[in-house]
């Protein structure tokens, strides 16, 4: 059973989807209950692979049918992808587990095919994430994209044209991406990413100006996908209309995989001396990652709704992320696959806390907060650690990840980037303090009192706990607990898994 | 002049490719109307597929199956065959391109009846009230 793990790991939850389709007529507990049977069989699977990894040290090649590669399909779990499996594999049952109710609150009428089109992107995301050849790697996107327009468009309101120029933005990301394999293949007649990295590694192609058109649309293309500024437009629109569920499946992973995909890209396929040396982008990617970083928290500030304000934290933890990636040193690398681990979980947890405030109140503006602390004290104080991770106060982990790309950008000299992350960070403090100062001191009342059209007296009935159902409550609490401890494990995390990843030759 | 001539000429799929790549990506971001959206959203797909396929062909090569010669001899020479993988690739990616199609013509159906249009400023005007 060992051995294929890394191929049932991705054909359950292919399965369940199809399954889920079928079992319409035995109600939503049947299909919850394969939901989440089918992701902790493939979680199970992942840390199963993460173990694997750390023990020996050495990465999984799985053949598929048994024909080697390159001309078979290859997937291969190292040390990179398996830690973001298994973040892939945790927040994909979490959200699970809290969907019970939310996801039935905004698919009353075909639960079962909304649960089919969860499993199918999650299959996806961990294909993405295992995929060991650039041509499956492409399908394997278009499938989890492909899912997540449909579940983006079962959202709350007129999503239907936010998730339509999703889908057009969605297509030119992916189809560049293409573009760029073919002409890869064209200079080197191989899709295999091991393959490609040893031809492309040949002096002869290194001046060629084909292959730098393909890692120019390959980059392109994966920017476009993980909503790099300024090619970002589309993720505020499509996330912040999605349901609850939706949201907190899609948020944290589809643009961490997208980040994922790109140091893929970058390290593996083509190299750190290629990338830093031939294309020598660094400047340009770190400006933009840096006014990602700015823009996108000030963006953020200026929200009145809670779930828009969190999608623009996401535009500017993806700078972070790419700014991290893009430094060339150690450290900065560190940082960035440090954080898509901390930021999945970071962006999980705010967006379930939001979900759960949400599905109390029944708002969304960020007025919901008034007086959060004694009606729900859980979610608020998970909140609290969620933001607290954003914000990077130790010991979460958000404090680490910052550690390392602070300490990466000094010395890559990035000044810009430097400045960037200490001013996103001061801004998403006067973010965070103008909320949590209304969930605190926000008289109870006052929006029950616009609820109910001035009328004090019924509004002092309302004031009392109100705490989300328990199948909501005990992800949210698991994510806020997951937060502090990436946080004190940061060492082992690092020393057992980032280390062993870090490309040769930065 | 020559050289241009032959810059041109020589390379004619690729241009081809090139011309339909921006008529698509024109369609795609000047367009108003979402129909018009989509159908440049296709040709662009279209011309990459049809780049990556064009790539396969080898001059006076035939089909990628093993041919005999008349004493039974196979012959096995990589030239005479076309290359089948860009083919069997761009197979899965025009499936790929369906699925895409199909979920953007249904998304347009329930804008068209939400909205009540397809044009994309009536929309935008919609929205905001």
């Amino acid at each position: 059973m060992m051995d294929q793990a890394p191929v049932l790991m991705i054909v359950v939850p292919v399965f369940a989807s199809l399954a889920l389709t079928l079992i319409g007529p035995l109600g939503h507990r049947a299909a919850y209950g394969l939901l989440i049977a089918s992701l902790s069989l493939s979680l199970t699977a992942s840390l199963a692979m993460l173990v694997q990894v750390v023990q020996t040290g050495r990465a999984v090649h799985y053949r598929m049918g048994d024909w080697m590669p390159p001309m078979g399909i290859e997937l291969v779990i190292d040390h990179l992808s398996a830690g973001v499996l298994a973040l892939v594999g945790t927040c994909s049952l979490l959200t699970a587990i809290y969907s019970l109710h939310t996801a039935r609150q905004d698919n009353p009428d075909r639960l079962h095919h909304y649960y089919a089109l969860f499993a199918l992107l999650v299959a996806g995301l961990l294909g993405m994430t295992a995929a060991g050849d650039v041509f499956n790697l492409y399908v394997l996107l278009e499938i989890s994209a492909l899912s997540s327009y449909g579940m983006l468009a079962r959202g709350r309101g007129p999503a239907y044209y936010a998730t339509f120029r999703y889908l057009v933005m969605g297509t030119i990301g992916a189809c560049f991406y293409l573009l760029g394999v073919g002409y890869l293949y064209i200079m080197t007649g191989s899709l295999n990413m091991a393959d490609l990295a040893e031809i492309l590694s040949r002096p002869e192609l290194r001046e060629s100006v084909s292959v730098r058109i393909g890692f120019t649309l390959i980059i392109l293309g994966i920017w476009i996908k993980m909503a790099l500024f300024p090619l970002h437009a589309w993720l505020p629109n499509a996330y912040s209309r999605a349901g609850t569920t939706t949201a907190c499946l899609i948020a944290p992973l589809m643009t961490k995989v997208s980040v994922y995909v790109m140091l893929r890209m970058m390290y593996t396929v083509f190299s750190a001396d290629y990338v830093f040396q031939q294309i020598a982008w660094s400047r340009l990617v770190i400006f933009l990652a840096s006014a990602a970083a700015v823009l996108g928290m000030i963006t953020a500030l200026s929200q009145r709704d809670l779930r828009k304000m969190l999608t623009y934290i996401i535009v500017a933890e993806i700078g972070y992320l790419t700014g991290g990636a893009w430094l060339a040193n150690t450290a900065g690398y560190t940082g960035a696959v440090y954080h898509i681990l901390a930021d999945g979980i970071i962006t999980l947890c705010l967006f379930m806390a939001v979900g759960a405030i949400i599905y109390r109140t029944g708002e969304s503006r960020a007025a919901a907060m008034q007086g959060i602390f004694q009606r729900m004290p859980v979610t608020a104080a998970v909140f609290l650690v969620g933001a607290a991770s954003v914000l990077g106060i130790p010991p979460t982990c958000g404090f680490f990840s910052k550690w390392y790309l602070l300490q990466g950008a000094v010395q890559a000299g990035a000044w810009v980037f430097v400045a960037a992350l200490i001013i996103a960070g001061l801004v998403a403090a006067v973010m965070f303090f103008k909320l949590l100062e209304k969930a605190f001191f926000g008289r109870l009342d006052d929006l029950m009192i616009e609820k109910s059209n001035g009328k004090p007296g019924t509004a002092a009935l309302k004031i009392r706990m109100d705490e989300a159902p328990l199948t909501m409550l005990l992800p949210l609490v698991f994510t806020g607990a997951a937060l502090v401890g990436l946080g004190i494990y940061t060492n082992e995390v690092v020393q057992y898994l980032i280390r062993w990843s870090v490309p040769s030759g930065i | 002049m020559d050289d241009l001539f032959y810059f041109i000429i020589a390379k004619y799929n690729y241009w081809a490719s090139l011309v339909l790549l921006f008529i698509g990506l024109y369609g795609m971001i000047v367009r108003n109307n979402l129909m018009k959206k989509i159908i440049g959203m296709v040709i662009f797909q279209t011309a990459i597929l049809l780049f990556i396929v064009s790539i396969g062909v080898k001059r006076g090569a035939t089909v990628p199956i093993i041919e005999f010669s008349a004493d039974k001899q196979p012959l096995l020479e990589a030239s005479a065959y076309a290359n089948p993988l860009p083919h069997v690739l761009i197979l899965t990616a025009i499936v790929v391109g369906v699925a895409v199609l199909g979920v953007a013509l249904a998304l347009l159906q329930k804008i068209q009846r939400v909205h009540g249009t397809i044009e994309e400023d009536e929309i935008l005007e919609d929205l905001r009230k």
